[in-house]
């Protein structure tokens, strides 16, 4: 190992800005994800410029509106004969956004997709859907993780063995066809919030394994030491030393475990929305805005619709790095 | 040694009759089966969905249906698919095998540059390949398969060298064999080389710590100085040294060779098993979800065993009487 510490700063920063973005979807998307633009579809994005046609320059960024171009049917060509400047917080009072331009023009990043719905609103919205799915399934499966694995190496005997043999058995099945197989017995149609739901708890259930059994392991090596032994001959009971000496260990490897498991479970939930069984239209997620890439007219002509995989990516990215950092720091201070 | 095996033996038992029990159970307790859809068509009366839910045995009580389905694994046929009307056994091994025809190549591949750039890396820890080797892996680690696998489909698209997805040819049929085995071969390079960057920067990470671990031993370092090539240093020295926590791990990797590779499968139309499950998903095909889901847990079964006996060959110390595996 190089002497080198991973960087902490920029993970955490990218993640918590990556968060606030997800919160403030409301503000901060330009449209409401759902809204669909029939004359935009598949609109490249739209442009920001400082220029004019005519070669004036201009303080303030402006944009041109998408107009069809002749005899080419699905290309768009900008009309330059009226600028559209930025506008900063603008629309009427309760439905403000942070970014916008004056209608008719519209305001399109990241560009539309096949329906004309604006794609950074679905990416903002999507985030929400992606990020705290991944956040609430790690959470549970930890959770439940430090429960059974508490339980299970504070008590021992059937206890344990019936716990450490039921995780082998859910771990001796391969996690992608496991979840696959528990999501067909689950109705298919659902509202996108129960669809949420279920997705969250159906992950956080199938992972619960690996937590519990290094959790397990933490409490079993606690449990022997002197100062355990002593303070039960002092007469403490069990909820007193499962609160003063054996939780605290094992929060320090839950919550490795949390960060290692989050970008596990955005991926299981990008993944299920992909497949068509997570959460459902017009509820934007990061894996369902990725179907249309599968096709050939996107792949061959509208390469910008990749852009929505880069968040997924920087966030799986910070996720690794925070891990890193984490069990750094971690094991100087052990 | 022996009840090393037993117990695997045992285990993937009790994972057969587990799983396939809560997927009967789970099926029973949630609306909706196989003829849902045909419910739903106002051109079938409810007299002949009764003969179909009569002819599938949709009519029979839970553990009647269970037990049959027991009696037809002992048959070898794992039931039978309502969907394709066929015993799920031919069905099911029969898209194993264009899944393995896809992941063995992708796991040798991965392996291969994984103990190359490992070694690499290891060599000299610090310099500029162990610094390459390393920056490759987090940054295959941090995209995810899914979007590795759909960048492949942008480069197929725009490029026009090699099929969008798929296995065959359309004209497949007309070609000589050697004309069907190039054909193949093309369809297989982009799923082959998706697969196995995805499952690089693990096998890396891994390689590259025992590899340097071992680099580090005083017998190494005796050898270095009596001016053993480096070569020979790394292949019959380290590599020996390094190996049982490397076999374990390919056991395992052996072990995924049939679940490992869904994603790509569906992105890129290959038609393994990962297809065919999510096909019964949607379709509630019963007994192909079973036996998919089965059959990859079996292999993964006897992965964690072959990890074992891999352990157990090289390791003279697990062979002394008392050792634990």
């Amino acid at each position: 190992m190089s002497g080198r510490r991973p960087a902490l700063a920029w993970p955490v920063a990218v993640l918590a800005f990556l968060h606030l973005i997800a919160l403030g979807a409301d503000v901060v998307a330009p449209y409401d994800p759902a809204e669909q633009t029939r004359e935009l579809i598949w609109a490249p994005p739209t442009k920001l410029h400082l220029v004019d046609a005519a070669g004036r320059w201009h303080l303030r960024p402006f944009v041109y509106r998408w107009r069809p171009a002749d005899g080419a049917p699905g290309r768009y060509v900008e009309d330059t004969s009226r600028i559209f400047p930025l506008r900063l917080w603008s629309g009427e009072a309760g439905t403000r956004r942070l970014l916008g331009v004056e209608p008719p023009a519209r305001l399109h990043l990241l560009g539309t997709d096949g329906l004309g719905r604006d794609q950074l609103s679905r990416l903002v919205h999507g985030a929400r859907t992606s990020l705290f799915a991944g956040l609430g399934a790690a959470l549970l499966a930890v959770a439940a993780g430090l429960l059974l694995g508490t339980l299970a190496g504070y008590f021992g005997g059937w206890l344990d063995d019936l716990l450490m043999r039921g995780s082998e058995l859910a771990m001796a099945l391969p996690a992608l066809y496991l979840l696959l197989a528990a999501r067909a017995f689950l109705p298919l149609e659902l509202g996108p919030a129960a669809a949420w739901g279920l997705i969250v708890v159906l992950l956080g259930l199938l992972g619960w394994p690996p937590a519990a059994r290094l959790v397990r392991g933490v409490v079993l090596a606690a449990r022997r030491r002197g100062y355990v032994g002593a303070a039960r001959g002092f007469g403490a009971s069990h909820v007193y030393l499962l609160r003063r000496h054996l939780l605290p260990p094992a929060l320090a490897v839950g919550l490795t475990q949390l960060v290692l498991l989050v970008p596990q479970m955005i991926l299981a939930e990008v993944t299920l929305s992909f497949l068509g069984l997570g959460v459902s239209e017009p509820t934007p997620s990061w894996g369902s805005m990725l179907v249309p890439l599968t096709s050939y007219p996107v792949l061959a002509a509208h390469g910008w619709a990749f852009l929505p995989a880069l968040p997924l990516v920087l966030t799986v990215l910070s996720y690794h790095q925070l891990a890193s950092a984490g069990r750094q720091r971690l094991r100087r201070t052990a | 040694m022996l009840r090393v095996v037993g117990r695997r033996l045992l285990h993937a038992a009790v994972l057969v009759l587990a799983v396939s029990a809560a997927c009967f159970v789970l099926a029973e307790l949630v609306p909706g089966d196989f003829l849902a859809p045909a419910r739903l068509d106002p051109r079938a009366s409810a007299e002949s969905l009764e003969a179909l839910r009569a002819r599938y045995g949709l009519d029979r009580p839970l553990h009647q249906r269970y037990l049959s389905w027991l009696g037809s694994v002992l048959r070898g046929e794992m039931g039978h698919s309502l969907a394709y009307g066929v015993p799920v056994a031919p069905l099911v091994l029969g898209r194993a095998g264009n899944t393995l025809l896809l992941s063995v190549p992708a796991t040798a591949l991965a392996w291969l540059l994984a103990l190359i750039l490992g070694a690499w890396g290891a060599r000299r820890p610090g310099g500029w390949g162990d610094r390459l080797s390393l920056g490759l892996g987090a940054t295959l680690q941090a995209v995810p398969e899914l979007v590795l696998a759909l960048l492949a489909l942008l480069v197929a698209a725009r490029s026009g060298i090699f099929p969008l997805g798929g296995m065959a040819s359309l004209s497949a049929g007309e070609l000589g064999f050697w004309g069907r085995l190039v054909d193949v071969l093309r369809h297989l390079a982009l799923p082959t080389l998706v697969l196995a960057l995805a499952l690089v920067p693990v096998l890396l990470r891994h390689v590259r710590a025992a590899l340097s671990e071992a680099l580090e031993q005083s017998f190494v370092h005796a050898a270095r100085g009596h001016g053993v090539g480096e070569l020979r240093l790394l292949l019959t020295y380290a590599l020996p040294a390094a190996a049982p926590p490397l076999l374990a791990l390919f056991g395992l990797s052996a072990g995924t060779l049939l679940s490992g590779s869904l994603v790509v499968e569906v992105v890129m139309s290959w038609p393994g098993l990962g297809p065919l499950l999510l096909d019964a998903v949607f379709a509630r095909d019963l007994h192909v979800i079973v036996g998919a889901t089965l059959l990859s847990g079996l292999l993964l079964v006897a992965g964690n065993l072959l990890a074992d006996l891999l352990l157990y060959a090289v390791d003279p110390r697990l062979r002394r009487p008392g050792a634990t595996p």
